[in-house]
């Protein structure tokens, strides 16, 4: 789905937990994620703490869009 | 000579006794009857052989008691004694795909019988089957019955007169079940041969295709976020409460457009998860963990982002054929473009 939306040419970000997956699929700006059944939240945290980890990894994402890359790079730092 | 005897194979759709609310038909033996599908095939036959025997299945009532049905068929067939066994055509019907695939499997290996079916190129069936099974491609609804009829009438003739089998190109099946013979040169003079034909501009054909690596390059990079609008899409199957569309939790046959237009989070009262891949609890305790528009919402609120796009996009990413996908995606990026998006967020589980 990453690889149409590219197509289209709208740049894309994939956010993921398995990142193997995502480059064997051809998604170009990738994200690593925390678990796969809560990929953006963290249910060990509370509320607030969970949702800061949340706009952290939304933000490196936003990141991801805003760097230019020739071809596919996970952001994991 | 005798007619050749066929034993044919059907769900409980194409038998006439009706479609999701009768899938948990059992499976019956019908001797003598020549059913449904089974009258496109007679009419291929011709003199050459008849379909002396059809057994009707529920589609749901053979995935669910798969051993039991199988052995009970496997026994009916042998009964039968005929020299060719068909199953389907299935079209992209997933679950009757599958139990064709695996009555099939099941009647050549056990009985030594030769067996055919057919099906869409997407169904389910066809990947798990047509390395083992002759599985030859149809469209991806009945109304391919007439072009699938007659191929696989006139191979299951082929095989039920033990005529010698070709390759998948020659004989038309998915390609897959691997015929072995003895090639008239060896390997390395077919490759010189396949080479100095290259060199000379020559049509050459090579012995074993590369699969495809569709790469697609990277877009470039949003100038100024704060000016851009961005959309959330997910595989993750998150949607409405209740599931609106009813997006299958695996094996998706369709993509969910919802607007979320002054919605400032995804709770658990307004919104869940249709996935069926994945423990679902945490998604649906607070589904912005899969698609995070609180805070895109509160991006957008501190100026850090132009806009949350007021629409997102979702399926489930679990079982769902490639195809599907890539038709989903290549859908929703249009209109995404139409609508002004300048870059997206895809979130998967």
């Amino acid at each position: 789905m990453v690889k149409e939306i590219e197509r289209a040419g709208i740049p894309v970000v994939h956010m993921c937990t398995i990142t193997p997956i995502s480059l064997t699929v051809g998604a170009n700006r990738i994200v690593p994620t925390i678990a796969i059944p809560h990929p953006l939240g963290n249910p060990a945290l509370d509320k607030a703490e969970e949702k800061k980890l949340r706009r952290h990894l939304v933000e490196k994402a936003l990141k991801a869009l805003e760097t230019h890359v020739d071809g596919q790079v996970v952001f994991d730092k | 000579m005798s007619k050749l005897r066929v034993v044919h194979y059907i769900n409980q759709f194409f038998a006439g006794i009706g479609g999701e609310e009768k899938a948990d038909t059992p499976a019956e033996l019908r001797v003598g009857e020549v059913i449904g599908p089974g009258m496109a095939l007679k009419a291929s036959f011709g003199e050459e052989a008849e379909i002396v025997a059809t057994i009707v299945c529920g589609d749901s009532y053979f995935a669910e008691n798969m051993d039991k049905a199988k052995e009970q068929i496997i026994g009916w067939v042998k009964e039968q004694k005929p020299d060719v066994f068909i199953a389907g055509p299935a079209f992209n019907a997933g679950r009757y795909g599958t139990a064709c695939g695996a009555i099939c499997e099941a009647v050549q290996n056990k009985l030594n019988i030769p067996v055919v079916t057919g099906m869409y190129i997407e169904n389910p069936g066809a990947d798990m089957y047509k390395n083992k099974i002759y599985v030859f491609p149809t469209k991806d609804s009945a109304a391919g019955m007439k072009d699938a009829a007659p191929l696989m009438a006139k191979f299951a003739l082929k095989l039920g007169k033990k005529e010698k089998i070709g390759s998948s190109k020659e004989e038309g099946f998915m390609p897959g079940k691997r015929i072995n013979f003895f090639a008239e040169k060896r390997g390395s003079e077919r490759a010189v041969d396949m080479l100095l034909a290259k060199i000379a501009g020559k049509p050459f054909e090579t012995e074993y295709p590369m699969p495809e690596f569709d790469k697609v390059a990277p877009n470039p990079e949003i100038k100024d976020i704060t000016k851009a609008t961005i959309a959330l899409c997910t595989s993750g199957g998150i949607v409405p409460k209740g599931n609106p569309d009813h997006i299958e939790s695996s094996n998706a046959l369709k993509y969910g457009e919802y607007d979320i237009t002054g919605v400032m989070e995804l709770t658990s009262d307004k919104y869940e998860t249709a996935h069926g891949g994945y423990d679902p609890v945490y998604a649906n305790e607070r589904p912005d963990r899969v698609l995070p528009v609180d805070v895109m919402r509160d991006l957008e609120k501190e100026g850090k982002i132009g806009k949350l796009h007021n629409k997102f996009y979702t399926t489930v990413g679990n079982g769902t054929a490639v195809a599907s996908a890539k038709k989903y995606a290549a859908e929703y990026a249009q209109k995404l473009k139409a609508d002004g998006v300048d870059a997206v967020i895809m979130t998967s589980t």
